[in-house]
């Protein structure tokens, strides 16, 4: 479902944010994504969903050549994936229902369709009782379900997740994941950016490590080196 | 259509205020180029009925057959620049002058001869009304061999010449001068709007919206505001030249809009909210993508 093939990322002062990373992540896969601050999590995320380009190398999505889309192919690949943040990114104005409905009308989705959908999406993320609710009268928790469930509402073959318990405390953080296991297990694919090891310790997904915008250590090669 | 409709009109009821501020800008630029055009419309009118004034009159030698001046009057009539040609015999001048020299009418009722001759007098086209073209036609008058003089008011026409010139010239700096402000005004408020719906712009991103789309609402409310702010400039135009025409009784005589200028002024706003905010958005869009870039790279 994803391929990168030797990825790099320079920004324009020369400073390398992505080194020659190379992976794949197969249909089904429940893949973290680990590292400190500024290991480069985030900008491979956003190399995924063609928000940046890479400098060299392929990336290829869901069939969608990333690295060489145009301009305006580029919401078609983002309408085939969830994206989902550490600060929700929900419309403040707007209840969660209005929220998860906006990202199908953007895609320019059946009008007479669009209730039923979201209606279906947020049962599924257990807020169906809150679908009148603005943000603000959410918890975090809650918010993040929203978001999630804005993400899903367009079937996506893949969900990319950059720290989505990051803002959460514990209960709604085990909440939130265990939506996305419960997404995963649907056979999307998911990919989680966190740096909460407890989290990535609990259970056998499948890891790769990065610093300083390299690939330290992909657990599907084997285990993780002694530290010294 | 409806969500682009709804979309565009969300800023109305959710950002009361900016909108409120961004219409009434618009209104008050578009409003000091109403006065402008105001002026200028009334200067124009004033610069016609001075310019139907200017008359060129070639006195004919006594003793010229009429038949002779009927026909070169034809040709005259021929010529270009010339609207009308009028052919005043002696009997006619001698009582156009009793009717209109009241003083004089007991001198020229004692006449023994008609001491007047007789006349062309020839009114020019709008647009040949300039000194250039008056000294042309009445050169070509003097060519004629039964004319005696042609008189025309040469100072007067050169300076109408002068006051045309200082007109269009101001019409233009001060006219070109309103439309870059209102410009500048409509875009830093549609700006405004677009950095209030910055994170917006990004979550529809996101989700897949095209550029299109994204744009499709805000070209349409700043065509609205355009439009609303034609109105509001329309209004206190209106009411300004009914305080102008009340107060000052002399310039009773002064023209308000046309329907067709009214129609102009909308279409001028609404031309002036689409282009503003189609180089905001544009610019805009920019902006969202770059900001990325930097903040990944800090």
């Amino acid at each position: 479902m994803i391929r990168l093939n030797h990825v790099v990322k320079a920004f324009p002062t020369g400073s390398l944010a992505i080194k020659d990373v190379s992976f794949h992540v197969p249909k089904g896969e429940f893949l973290f994504l680990t590292g400190h601050s500024g290991a480069g999590k985030s900008t491979l995320l956003k190399l995924l969903y063609a928000e940046l380009r890479p400098t060299s190398g392929d990336v290829r999505v869901g069939g969608h050549l990333v690295h060489s889309l145009k301009g305006d192919e580029i919401p078609r690949l983002r309408r085939r994936l969830g994206i989902v943040f550490q600060d929700f990114r929900l419309l403040e104005d707007r209840t969660a229902h209005e929220n998860v409905a906006f990202a199908l009308e953007v895609t320019g989705a059946r009008r007479d369709t669009i209730p039923a959908r979201v209606t279906r999406v947020l049962t599924q993320v257990g807020l169906a009782g809150k679908a009148r609710a603005y943000p603000r009268e959410l918890s975090g928790g809650e918010q993040q379900r929203v978001a999630i469930a804005r993400a899903l509402v367009n079937d996506p073959a893949i969900l990319l997740a950059d720290e989505p318990t990051g803002n959460l405390d514990q209960r709604a953080t085990r909440g939130v994941f265990q939506l996305l296991r419960d997404i995963n297990a649907g056979g999307t694919v998911v990919v989680m950016a966190t740096h909460d090891l407890a989290l990535v310790s609990e259970v056998p997904y499948r890891t790769i490590e990065m610093k300083d915008g390299a690939v330290v250590h992909d657990s599907s090669q084997g285990p993780a080196p002694e530290l010294p | 259509m409806r969500l682009l409709l709804r979309e565009a009109l969300l800023p109305f009821r959710r950002l009361p205020l900016l909108s409120t501020l961004s219409i009434t800008t618009i209104a008050f630029s578009l409003f000091t180029l109403g006065l402008f055009g105001l002026i200028a419309l009334n200067l124009r009118s004033a610069l016609r009925g001075l310019e139907e004034r200017v008359e060129i009159v070639a006195f004919v030698l006594r003793g010229t057959p009429p038949e002779t001046i009927t026909l070169a009057a034809q040709d005259v009539a021929t010529f270009p620049e010339v609207y009308t040609v009028d052919y005043v015999t002696e009997d006619q001048a001698l009582e156009r002058a009793r009717r209109e020299l009241v003083e004089f009418r007991d001198a020229y009722r004692d006449l023994q001869t008609n001491p007047l001759p007789a006349s062309l007098e020839i009114r020019l086209k709008e647009g040949f009304r300039d000194a250039a073209h008056v000294e042309e036609v009445a050169e070509r008058m003097r060519g004629f061999t039964f004319v005696e003089d042609v008189q025309y008011g040469r100072d007067w026409v050169q300076q109408l010449d002068r006051l045309r010139n200082v007109a269009g010239v101001l019409g233009l700096v001060i006219g070109g001068a309103f439309a870059a402000v209102a410009m500048v005004i409509i875009g830093v408020t549609i700006r405004m709007t677009m950095l209030q719906r910055s994170r917006e712009i990004r979550i529809m991103r996101l989700v897949g919206a095209t550029n299109g789309f994204i744009r499709g609402p805000f070209l349409l409310e700043g065509a609205l505001k355009g439009v609303l702010g034609g109105v509001l400039a329309l209004v206190l135009c209106y009411v300004a030249y009914l305080v102008f025409v009340r107060n000052a009784a002399a310039f009773g005589g002064l023209a308000f809009f046309q329907p067709v200028h009214m129609l102009m002024i909308l279409g001028f706003g609404l031309l002036l909210g689409l282009v503003a905010s189609s180089f905001s958005v544009g610019r805009h869009l920019q902006v969202v993508e770059g900001r990325v870039e930097r903040r990944v790279h800090r």
